[in-house]
């Protein structure tokens, strides 16, 4: 049985599989550690830094690290749960997110992080940038200023040669997270669906149809994100 | 035009890892990078247009509008600013008539900010057309910009004579100078090339060399201090089909040029120092990642490769050793701070924006291309040659007990010989300071904007734990003055940059703000944590500043600073220390600032914002009170 690995979350005993990254052995285990970027069946890259944990007093992303024995993880302590509500916080001024007027609204994760962490007014002072909406593709909107630069869409909606149809642009505060000009001409309706619902906020929008579900029966209307995962 | 682009990428094999490459020879023929070229490069390299604008628009130096006939890329580094480069910028900007982030509508000028050059002991300067200006005054850009209305190459513009030592060489001929104020073991031109590999590594193991240069305790000389034998171990042990050894020439951080001086005076040493840490992993490919702001040395360096293949030093069964084949190659960046960063750099070597990787999986077991990788830093690669040279037992006789061999230091800022200095672990600032002649001394940054500004105050007045946590692993520190401590990596480590300020420097206004916006600048923009908080930070200070501050301001600085040390690399997660560090060490000039008597936010101007709105809408305020 050397394919299993045992190790530690806030003390408690976790077994875990072999090449199993933290949050991976964490969920199946029943113990919740919030995930923004991170995305089921792709390479984690840690971008929204959600899940830092603590291993030896370092600060390390949860979503990347993989599991060794012995290892001892601090995760739902005060000082990490503060950090994270303070970069939902971050991600709440750094962009445009009203809630209210939103179609991801109740199925939104950051939201739904938000009302976890029970953020009230964020520490940090609103920026209220200009961004844009790029509306060019006849599937969807893509619109900055929800956008929280995960790179879900980065990594799972790509054509059949493996060619994105997002990418990167610019660098620093200045970073967007833009559609390929030609690409999203031609994008295929089922992409264009699961781009919506890969993208944790409502800065991919299907066209045409505002929404299926209303207001109050949606995914994180009537229980909280992570319970879920939660034993 | 498309027959061109496809030529060019067929240069590279239409291999998309060489998008770098293949971007630089686009730009040398046409100035930027249009949307056709964008076009046909995504065709051709089987990605889509938007993940090659993705590399493009990351680097500094590369462009998707044209740019112009001259383009004057002028360093915005602190000490340019302390050596008179605002009235260069004006200068500039009234010969040209134009304003710095733009480009004439003739298209003859370009007027472009730019992060730190590694030129800090000779600035302000300029890169015009990949060739460098130093020491410009406002006089001498009148004068540039004359012979530019004339129409006049750019390198019968050079105003100084050519610099000393190699800058003058054939291939490269720029005004630049060394200034070496103090050698040592490295800084020495009594050797002989190429020695240790042609005739010392045939009677020694690769497990030999390792055990050596493990023996000499030498650690990694960018800054992080890794110990270096280890991790050619953990190279060495890692399986692959290919092993690379990278040379890290990516001298980004601002204040440090040091590199530049190893890589003109003693590029031998250097690739030496690769071929020696090839044959110790088993490595057979080198790369050199020279930052583009030293793109005039290039052919230079291609030139002192060569010797070395013609020397038996580099190539096939090297030193007469069989199956030992090494080769190196280099690679230009394109302006991005972030590519110092081993991981990043990686990713800029495939052809990607420099966005550093998350690790584990760290370089030596998965790195360029997915093979182990070891990347060692210029000074660390030379400093190789010497203990082979002369035995680990040498190279720990110089320095302290657990600081081993000498540092480079880059000397810049308020004192009187700015330059290379080669000194001894344990040399303590007081002394640095001594000998570059810097007098009237406020504070001190040691390490560029991501290390510490130190200052003469006592520190008896910090919290001790605090002062623990920040200049980790340092403990015995307590009761001395800063000045007296010593560079070590148990007290002050440092990659080399030393800016000196002395006593009429504003450090908030200037020094801070600069690093601030430095960090903001250079950020990849990944984490969302760098990505935003610089930014924020700065303007908290801002407002510090502009006197409207309260005690409760300073606080969340603090406190906001931890937040951004969850970040993915270095740079992230030093990017508040500008600030962090001067309310450590310089609180009372935040104290000064604030408003003491008043611990409520009082900056909410209704008035103001009521008339603002009025403004936009076209009415008239009516003010009851007033």
């Amino acid at each position: 049985m050397n394919n299993t690995v045992k190790f530690k979350i806030d003390g408690n005993i976790v077994t875990a599989e072999k090449g199993q990254t933290i949050v991976e052995a964490a969920h199946a285990a029943g113990i919740y550690i919030p995930t923004l970027c991170n995305f089921k069946g792709v390479k984690p890259k840690g971008c929204c830094r959600m899940c830092s944990v603590k291993i030896n007093s370092r600060y390390m992303t949860a979503c990347t690290t993989p599991v060794s024995d012995g290892m001892e993880v601090e995760n739902n302590i005060d000082e990490l749960v503060d950090m994270r509500k303070s970069i939902i916080e971050l991600m709440f001024v750094s962009g445009n997110h009203f809630c209210p007027s939103c179609e991801k609204s109740g199925n939104c994760e950051l939201q739904a992080l938000g009302y976890r962490y029970q953020m009230l007014v964020p520490r940090f002072p609103f920026s209220f940038p200009q961004k844009g909406i790029d509306a060019s593709s006849p599937k969807i909107m893509k619109d900055q200023n929800r956008c929280i630069m995960c790179k879900r869409c980065m990594k799972t909606i790509k054509d059949e040669n493996g060619k994105n149809y997002f990418a990167f642009k610019n660098r620093s505060n200045k970073v967007e997270v833009v559609l390929d000009a030609e690409m999203g001409k031609t994008m295929p309706d089922d992409l264009a669906k699961l781009a919506m619902e890969n993208c944790p906020v409502g800065s991919i929008i299907y066209k045409e149809i505002g929404y299926n579900e209303p207001i109050g029966t949606r995914k994180y209307d009537k229980t909280p994100i992570g319970s879920e995962i939660e034993v | 035009m498309k027959e061109k682009v496809v030529e060019i990428i067929s240069k590279y094999n239409g291999d998309r890892s060489r998008l770098m490459d293949i971007l630089l020879d686009i730009h040398d023929w046409q100035g930027y990078v249009d949307d056709a070229s964008v076009d046909v490069l995504a065709s051709e390299l089987g990605i889509s247009a938007a993940e090659v604008n993705e590399t493009i628009s990351f680097y500094h130096f590369f462009s998707n509008k044209p740019r112009a006939k001259y383009n004057i890329y002028l360093n915005d580094s602190i000490t340019a600013c302390m050596r008179g480069r605002a009235q260069v910028e004006q200068a500039f900007e009234n010969e040209c008539g134009i304003k710095f982030g733009t480009v004439s509508a003739d298209g003859v000028f370009g007027l472009y900010d730019t992060s730190c050059q590694g030129m800090n002991d000779q600035g302000p300067a300029a890169i015009i057309n990949d060739l460098v200006f130093t020491n410009l005054t406002p006089y001498r850009v009148k004068a540039l910009v004359d012979g530019m209305k004339e129409g006049k190459e750019i390198k019968d513009l050079v105003y100084e004579a050519n610099g000393d030592g190699n800058n003058a060489d054939p291939d490269m001929q720029v005004m630049v100078q060394n200034h070496i104020r103090k050698g040592g073991m490295l800084l020495d031109k009594n050797f002989e090339p190429y020695a240790v590999v042609n005739n010392m590594l045939k009677d020694k193991s690769p497990e030999d060399v390792i055990q050596i240069v493990q023996d000499s305790n030498l650690r990694g000389r960018g800054g992080a201090g890794f110990p270096t034998g280890l991790k050619w171990r953990f190279g060495r042990r890692v399986e692959g089909e290919h092993r690379v050894i990278i040379c890290n020439a990516d001298e980004g951080e601002p204040g440090t040029f040091k590199d530049r001086v190893m890589l003109t005076e003693f590029p031998e040493l250097v690739f030496e120092g690769m071929a020696i840490a090839a044959y110790a992993t088993g490595a057979d490919i080198g790369l050199v990642y020279l930052r583009y702001e030293y793109r005039y040395m290039l052919d230079f360096l291609n030139r002192k490769l060569q010797e070395m293949r013609d020397a038996n030093a580099l190539g096939k069964d090297i030193g007469g050793i069989k199956d030992f084949n090494f080769d190196i190659r280099i690679q230009l960046g394109a302006g991005a701070y972030v590519c110092g960063e081993e991981s990043a750099l990686i990713e800029s070597l495939e052809g990607k924006r420099g966005e550093p990787r998350d690790k584990p999986p760290f370089p030596v077991e998965k790195g360029y291309l997915d093979y182990p990788t070891i990347v060692n830093n210029v000074e660390t690669l030379a400093a190789t040659v010497k203990i082979l040279q002369n035995g680990s037992e040498w190279f720990t006789s110089f320095g302290t007990k657990d600081s081993h061999g000498t540092k480079l230091l880059s000397v810049s800022g308020d004192c009187r010989f700015p330059g290379i200095y080669e000194v001894e672990w344990g040399t303590s600032i007081r002394e640095v300071l001594q000998m570059c002649g810097a007098e009237n001394v406020q504070a001190i940054q040691v390490g560029g904007p991501s290390g510490v500004l130190i200052g003469t105050r006592d520190i008896d007045h910090l919290n001790k734990t605090e002062l623990m946590n920040w200049y980790k692993p340092s403990g015995m520190m307590t009761a001395e003055k800063f000045f007296d401590r010593k560079l070590s990596y148990s007290d002050l480590p440092t990659g080399g940059s030393m800016i000196i300020f002395n006593k009429d420097r504003n450090l908030l206004e200037e020094v801070v703000m600069n690093f601030m916006d430095f960090f903001i600048e250079e950020s990849c923009g990944s984490c969302s944590t760098c990505r935003s908080l610089p930014q924020i930070m700065k303007e908290k200070l801002e407002k510090i500043l502009s006197g409207a501050g309260v005690r409760q301001d300073i606080d969340d600085l603090l406190s906001w600073g931890k937040v951004i040390k969850v970040s993915r690399c270095g740079l992230g997660q030093t990017a508040a220390n500008p600030i962090l560090s001067s309310i450590l060490n310089f609180r009372h000039l935040y104290e000064e600032h604030i408003q003491a008597m008043t611990d409520y936010d009082n900056t909410f101007d209704m008035e103001g914002l009521v008339k603002a709105s009025c403004d936009f809408v076209g009415r008239k305020p009516v003010f009851h009170n007033s």
